[in-house]
Formats: structure tokens, sequence, C-alpha cells
């Protein structure tokens, strides 16, 4: 039987990464040059390690589902990266963002991996101007920062609102130049359909060919995991419409532990639903809350009228406005960490006081910054008493300057302008904290099996900050994972290449290729989106930001039936060897049927409130998360063993030995 | 509203092609109009039709997938923005709407409105990065200051998402803007200066062998970029390659 060994070296915590990076085994270069390695996944993480793997020497072949690896679903990052650099002077060190992330993440993260994380991030930002990343910057012509919430330092480095992109194109220009020398095989328009073990190891993978419908198999000397998370379980999220958990849930299935699958992030600040023809949702970056104030109509009569369309926001003079994260958390304000911000925005419309015509929405208002940044552009332009108007208008100019393209999106759905009148905001699925369960090499629990970024689920706990996913993506690209696989190839030097056509090949393509052949020959009733979207509904209603006993053990049963219907009634036009994304659907449709229902045991499993995990039964007297440390201060990393109702927990028991375990308090 | 679309139908490669009629009805006006493609798809399903193949992923304007040529346009008629932020409420009742592949013969389709872009990624191969690795032993990020103009010229240049609507375009399917782009963000940089002339150079020998038209300065490309890139781009690398050739 699989154990846990999170393999964290010892010694004090600040040491332990540099000391551990002295006496792991490296492969000498001319031996690099005869291990293959497979990158699944081309977003930062993948993209990052693919690009970093190939300068080192190895043979890289690394698959995306997308036309490019320019597209991957990290190019929509939009407000920043973390590093803790101080360029600003104001207190910050890699202690402080170690400290921040292990507090916002609610204690539910390996602190020896955080600590990691703070050590390298400074390294990313190097990297990234090195390799010409058009990072902002103030007129002395070095970078700038933002602040993020959940911290008090602002060591946030960002590229307007597309900071993601940035980044991401600066991995995919680091991928270019190895695809040029050809130490990466860029497989395009691929989509991995199952991971192949021999003798316990991972040995390669099974790809369709998403063009012409053909199976591929793909064998290297390891396999590494960066497919992002699993967000769309809930079909509507702020995730790419392709974003999927196949090769997460395919890997799970063949021995590597799923770990705290219920610590989902619900973003607070996206454009509401709209309809039930709805794909996804849009967000609106949380660099947006250095300036928004948030506020719903403190009369209920108020709230009514703004749901009939009776009433305008800006008609609401300032003392019938309940800024309610101001008045709740002094400390922090509009800047507490999401799952906070979530919550209360949730806890403000389910009490009647929600505006837009379905009441699911709070106002995100820039009234008061335009004002405030136009009286101050109207003493730097020497205006004397200056209108009204020119202030707003000095206001604005700063407002757009800093965030326009966010503006101008939100204008383009909306069809309001909020530099007018109060956004309007609700939260919505966003981020997976839970992933792939990984030790501190970010392998599996299957050896030769890597998992990294947003796939694992290291570094976040139950909640993650803002403007740390890129961070992490990176740092486990660029800074660790390149390292910590020298010390498994290390015995692969003399393995030589891995042959396809083997007996545990033929199986694994033999299951792929039949359940493919059952989609297309099914000829069901209802679509794929029919199924997905059933799934979602019941995801967010019981398994969302609010969970309960009841609610919970509903929620299996429901995911069971649907399921059950699914594998009878499923209908996929089209045929095997053509482009057929109905097909492709499907696939990944059925795997998040699977993960739904081990997402809400694993939330019934947990008997107690923390980060993004919110169990009504468990709350303090004003209605504050309540955890539980004594009983749950562990990682849920569980088995597969045929079905997820069957899975078997394992407990990697979390210890904080450089930070103390209290309450997280924003007030 | 009620619509008609004329959509452009190709089995694959090898097939001629052609214009299909299909009617949809109810279509709510803050729909964005892939959603209104998937309405139409779900129906199509349900007829047990092979439903109509489209690129598409983020549906926020950012990863570059979708495409669509929307009545003679590509992205369609509203401006700066991609095929994906395009809502119904710029269409009217009863409309008849015009749907196609972009069109270029660097860009094959592979399926109904798919286009194969991979000339992008061969152009990008040839020249698009800084030599530099990725080991994180670089220099200090602050150690070079950078003019906050340059950078800032730099970032609207790399605000490219590769999308192809300046070829889709462009009367000699030009990849101009999108070559210009890339050479434009770097050669503002310092980091990006080392190696300028051999960049703009293999990029645009690429770019020529890939099939891509000439730039007659029509400047169709910038109108019509959902990113607004700049038609200056394209005489900053004009300027780099004579640069770089003399």
């Amino acid at each position: 039987m699989t154990t846990l060994n999170s393999r964290v070296p010892e010694g004090p915590i600040k040491d332990k990464w540099t000391t551990y990076k002295d006496k792991i085994n490296l492969v000498n270069p001319a031996n690099k040059r005869n291990i293959d390695i497979i990158v699944v996944g081309t977003g930062l993480a993948g993209g990052s390690a693919a690009a970093t793997l190939a300068e080192l020497g190895y043979n890289v072949k690394a698959f995306a589902y997308q036309d490019s690896p320019r597209r991957a679903h990290s190019i929509a990052a939009q407000g920043g990266i973390n590093a803790s650099k101080n360029y600003m002077g104001d207190g910050d060190s890699n202690y402080r963002l170690f400290y921040d992330t292990v507090k916002g993440g609610d204690y539910r993260s390996r602190e020896a991996n955080v600590h990691r994380l703070a050590e390298v991030s400074g390294n990313i930002i190097d990297q990234c101007v090195a390799q010409g990343v058009p990072f902002a910057r103030d007129y002395g012509g070095l970078l700038d920062n933002r602040s993020f919430g959940g911290v008090l330092v602002s060591r946030t480095f960002y590229a307007k609102g597309q900071t993601g992109q940035q980044l991401l194109l600066g991995a995919y220009s680091a991928m270019n130049r190895q695809i040029a020398r050809g130490k990466i095989e860029m497989f395009n328009r691929h989509e991995m359909l199952d991971v192949v073990k021999i003798d316990g190891k991972a040995r390669g993978i099974i790809a369709r060919n998403l063009v012409t419908g053909e199976l591929e198999r793909h064998s290297a000397h390891a396999v590494v995991i960066a497919t992002g998370g699993y967000g769309n379980v809930y079909f509507l999220s702020t995730n790419a419409m392709g974003s999927n958990v196949t090769a997460s849930w395919k890997i799970h299935k063949r021995g590597a532990f799923f770990a705290n699958p219920c610590f989902t992030q619900i973003h607070p600040t996206c454009i509401p639903r709209s309809g039930d023809y709805q794909s996804k949702l849009t967000l609106m970056s949380e660099s947006l809350r250095n300036d928004g104030r948030i506020w719903v109509p403190a009369k209920l009569e108020d709230a009514k009228a703004i749901q009939e369309g009776k009433l305008k926001p800006t008609a609401i003079p300032e003392e019938d406005r309940d800024y309610y994260l101001e008045r709740r958390y002094p400390a922090f304000g509009n800047l507490v960490p999401r799952d906070v911000a979530s919550r209360a925005a949730k806890e403000r419309c389910d009490a009647g006081y929600g505006v837009n015509a379905t009441g699911e929405a709070v106002y995100l208002d820039f009234a008061a910054a335009i004002h405030r940044y136009g009286s101050e552009q109207a003493k730097i332009h020497g205006i004397k008493n200056p209108s009204e108007e020119k202030i707003i208008e000095l206001g604005e100019g700063i407002i757009e300057a800093k965030y326009g393209n966010l503006f101008q999106m939100y204008e383009k759905i909306v069809d309001e302008n909020p530099y007018k009148t109060p956004m309007m905001i609700y939260p919505a699925t966003h981020y997976t904290m839970g992933g792939v369960w990984v030790d501190y090499n970010l392998m599996t629990t299957v050896p030769g099996l890597y998992c990294i970024g947003e796939a694992n689920f290291s570094d976040h706990g139950a909640n993650r900050l803002g403007a740390s996913a890129l961070m992490q993506g990176l740092a486990d690209g660029y800074f660790v994972l390149p390292y910590t696989i020298g010390d498994y190839l290390a015995d692969d030097i003399r393995t030589g290449k891995i042959s396809t056509d083997s007996p545990e090949f033929d199986e694994v393509e033999k299951s792929v290729k039949d359940q493919l052949e059952f989609f297309v020959n099914n000829e069901g009733t209802h679509s794929v989106d029919y199924y997905h979207k059933k799934l979602g509904l019941i995801m967010w209603n019981k398994v969302g930001m609010s969970r309960n006993e009841k609610g919970l053990k509903e929620a299996i049963k429901e995911i069971q039936e649907i399921r059950e219907d699914f594998w009878k009634n499923v209908k996929v036009p089209g045929s095997l060897n053509e482009l057929n994304p109905e097909l492709e659907k499907a696939g990944r449709v059925a795997d998040f049927l699977e993960l739904g229902e081990l997402f809400a045991k694993d939330a019934l499993d947990r008997e107690e409130s923390c980060g993004g995990h919110f169990r009504e039964e468990h709350v303090t007297e004003d209605g504050e998360a309540k955890r539980d440390d004594k009983n749950y201060a562990y990682v849920a990393a569980w088995e597969y063993t045929g079905k997820p109702s069957e899975a078997i927990l394992h407990k990697e028991q979390l210890e904080f030995k450089d930070i103390e375990l209290k309450t997280r308090s924003y007030k | 509203m009620d619509l008609t679309l004329k959509i452009w139908r190709q089995k694959g490669p090898q097939d001629k092609g052609q214009m299909v009629e299909y009617k949809v009805t109810d279509i709510s006006e803050h729909m964005s109009f892939l959603e209104m493609m998937d309405v139409l798809n779900e129906s199509l399903v349900a007829k047990n039709e092979v439903p109509i193949a489209f690129d598409h992923d983020c549906r926020e304007g950012i990863c570059g997938m979708c495409s669509l040529h929307i009545n003679g346009e590509p992205h369609g008629p509203d401006r700066g923005i991609t095929t994906c932020q395009l809502h119904m409420r710029t269409f009217k009742d009863g409309d008849t709407i015009y749907i196609e592949p972009f069109r270029a013969k660097a860009f094959p389709v592979i399926k109904d409105l798919v286009v194969d872009r991979t000339a992008f990624e061969r152009i990008q191969q040839a020249g698009g990065y800084i030599s530099v690795n990725t080991s994180g032993n670089t220099q200090d990020a602050n150690a070079i200051p950078i003019s906050k103009h340059n950078a800032d010229l730099s970032m609207d240049a790399a605000a490219c998402i590769g999308c192809g609507a300046c070829v889709a375009s462009c009367k000699n399917s030009s990849a101009m803007l999108f070559v210009s782009a890339k050479v434009s963000q770097y050669a503002l940089l310092p980091q990006g200066k080392i190696e300028a002339k051999d960049r703009v150079k293999n990029m645009v020998a690429q770019m020529d062998l890939e099939g891509f038209g000439n730039c007659t300065n029509t400047g169709a490309c910038e109108v019509e970029c959902p990113k607004s890139i700049s038609l200056e781009n394209i005489a900053r690398m004009n300027r780099e390659y004579l640069k770089a050739s003399i």
C-alpha cells in the first residue's frame, strides 16, 4: 500500500531548500541527452518547466489542447505576481511573504513548500525582466508595485491588467527558443487521455491528436502534469471553456492521490450572471479593490427598488449605503482575502440587500477614488479651485490608466459605463487550491509522475492570496521541478529509450479507445452540456460558498444519479477520426462527474470551516469561519479504489514549527 | 431576437466547403456571440446533426483562440474586441449574419470555422525571444532602469494576442502587424537590443516563407485588431529591418 511521505528535508526552515539543493542527485549533461520528459499543459507552470528542462539538456515533449502553448489559461490572469523584493521599502521580506501565504491559506498548507516559494519569488521577477516581460514602471524607470488582498505591503508586480499574458508570453518565448533548437517537441491540439505505468513508474501517456482523432503513444522517463485546476466542475467559472480535470483525474485513477478537493476559491469580484445561456463568468481583477469600495444599500426598501429597476445606485445618499467590508473588517477593509470578501457578499445578498434584477450582486464603486485622484491631479497641474467636472475628468483619466482594459471589458459585457455608475459584481468559482497530492519534490504518489502549478495541492492551503498563482506556477516550473526531477532521473541514466510497444501501452490505449468508441456509438438523448450544467448547478448550490451536511449528502447522491444517467443517455454526434469538440467535452465531463462526488465527500468529511471551505455547522458567534486545528490540521489525500464513494482517506499531518497557529483575523 | 445565419461548413481540409443557412430564435441581446453559437450547436445536437466547429477558449478576449469573419470583418462589427466579447446587442432582430473562417493562404481551414495558425508559431520560433537561460541567475530586476515611455510602448506592442485578425483583414494577407508587434516589444527594451538584428531578419524571413503577403499600408489590420496594436509598430519594424540590413 502507498503511504504518504512528504520528504520535507530536515533543518531550520530558512536553510531547508538551500541545503537540500546542495545534496540532491544531479544528472550530468551528457546523460540528460538520453532522458525524455513529457510535460502536459503549457501554462505558466508547464511552459516554464518545459523550457527549463530543455535548456538543461533533457528531451522534452510538450502537449497542449489549444493550437499554441501561448493560449493556456494562465494568459487570463490579470492583476499581478507577488515577490518579496521589498522595492517599496515597506517592510517586506521572504518571511513576511511566507507568513502571509500560510495565514492567508488558513493554516492548511505545507510550511516548507511555502517558504521555498517565498525564497524563489524574487528570482522570478529578475528572470522575467531578463526575458523582456514589460512590467509596469514608474517615471524613474524602476519597477512599480501594487497591493493585493490579505497583506499589508505592496509586493505585486504587474503589466497593466494583463500580467498573466505577459508572463506566459515570457515562458512561451523561452519555449520557442527550445522548440527552434529541437529540444522541445511541441504537440499542439493534442489532449492527454491517460498515463501509462510500467513496473509502477510513470513511463508515458496516451494522447489524442484532436485534429485527426488518432490516438498516439508517447514514452518518457518521467511525466509532468501541469494542466491547471478543476473549477469547471461548476460549469460556470472564470476558467477557460476547455479547462478540465482529465489529466489530473486519470492519474488519480492510476494511483496518484488527490488532495483537498473541497478547497476551492470563489473569487469575490466577477461579473454577475445574466441568463441560462451563460457559458462562463468573467473576472474583474482583485486589483480593483485597491480603489473600489464595495457596498449594498443599507435599507431593504432601497435594495428592493434597485432590484425592480426603480432606483439608480447613484441616487442613494452616502448615509444609506452599507460599506459592509469596511464596517466588518476595519483593518483590511475592502482588501480582505478572497474567501472572506466572497462570503460577506453572499451574506448580504442572502439577507435581501443584493442589487441587480437577480438580487445576486453588490456594488464596486470608484466614485471616491475618482474624486481623490482628480483632486490630486488638479494640485499637480496647479489648477486652483477646480470645478467638480474637472476633478472627475482628471480622476477618470487616472482610473483609466490603471484599469482601462478591465473597465472596457465590463462595459462590453454589461453595457453600462463603470466610470459613471458603480460596477456590479458577484462571487464566482475561480481557482482550486486542492489538486494532486505531491511531496516536497513535487512528485505524486506514483514514482516518476510529477504535478506542478494549480494542478497540485501544495502551497495555498485552504485559500489562495491574490497574485500568488502566477508566482507558484513559475516557481514550480522555473526553479523547483528542474532541480528536484534530477534527483529521480539520476537513477534512470542507464535505462535507455522506453519502448511504446509493450502490453502496458496496449492496455491503456485500449481503455482509452473503448471509452471514445462508447461515446460516439451511444446515440443517447442528451447533449454533454446538459449533464455538465446539471452537475454545475448541484455543485454551486450544495458544494459552493457555503456547505452543510444535509446538502453535501444530497449532492453526493444526485451526482451519482446524474453520472449513471450520463453513461446511459449521453449523445455525442460526429465520429472518432476528425476534429470533434463534442467528443472532447464528453470525456472531460465524464471525469468531472467523478471528481464532483469526491469533492463533496471531502467537504463532508472536513468538519470545520477554513479558507474557501465554509461549513455552516462550524461558525463563530459573529459568523466567521471556525477552524478546528486539533482534529483537522491535515491534508486529506484520497486514494482511488474503483469508485469515488469508496476512496480511502490518507492524512498528512501539517506541522507548524515556524508560524503560530492562530485564528485568522482581518478586523 | 430572431436571426438568419449563413455559416461556412467544411468537413475537412480537402473538402470544398459551402455556406449553409440556419435560423436561430429567441436570442437575448445580452448573449455573447459565441453563446449564440452554443445555442445553435445545442439545437443541432438535438437534431442529431454535427455541430459547427469553431475555435474558442478563454471567452474573455485574451487567449486569442477565437476567430471568425463576421459580416466581412474579423471579430465582427464592434471595435477593440474579440469575437467572444462581441455581444448580440450589436445586431437587430431579423438580421442575416454571415460567418466565415479567417481566410488566408497561410491559414488553411481544418474544419468549418477552425483554421490552422501554426505559421505564427514558426515565426516566433525563428527569433521571437531573448536568448537568456531560465536559471534565474540574472541580474536584479531593477539593475537596468527602463524609461516608462519605452516600457509602456513595449507593453502596448506585447498586448498582441496572436489571433490573426490582422492577416484576415488584409487584402494581401500580410502578417506585418503581428510580426512587428513582437519585434517592437523587444526592440524597445534594453534586454532585446542585443539580438535585435538577427531577430528582425529571421522573423521576417520566416514570415515570407510561410506565404504571407506584403504590406501595402492599407491599415485595415490596425482597425480590426482586437488589441488596437498600432501601425507604428510596422514602421518601427521596417526601421529595424533596414538597420539590420546595412
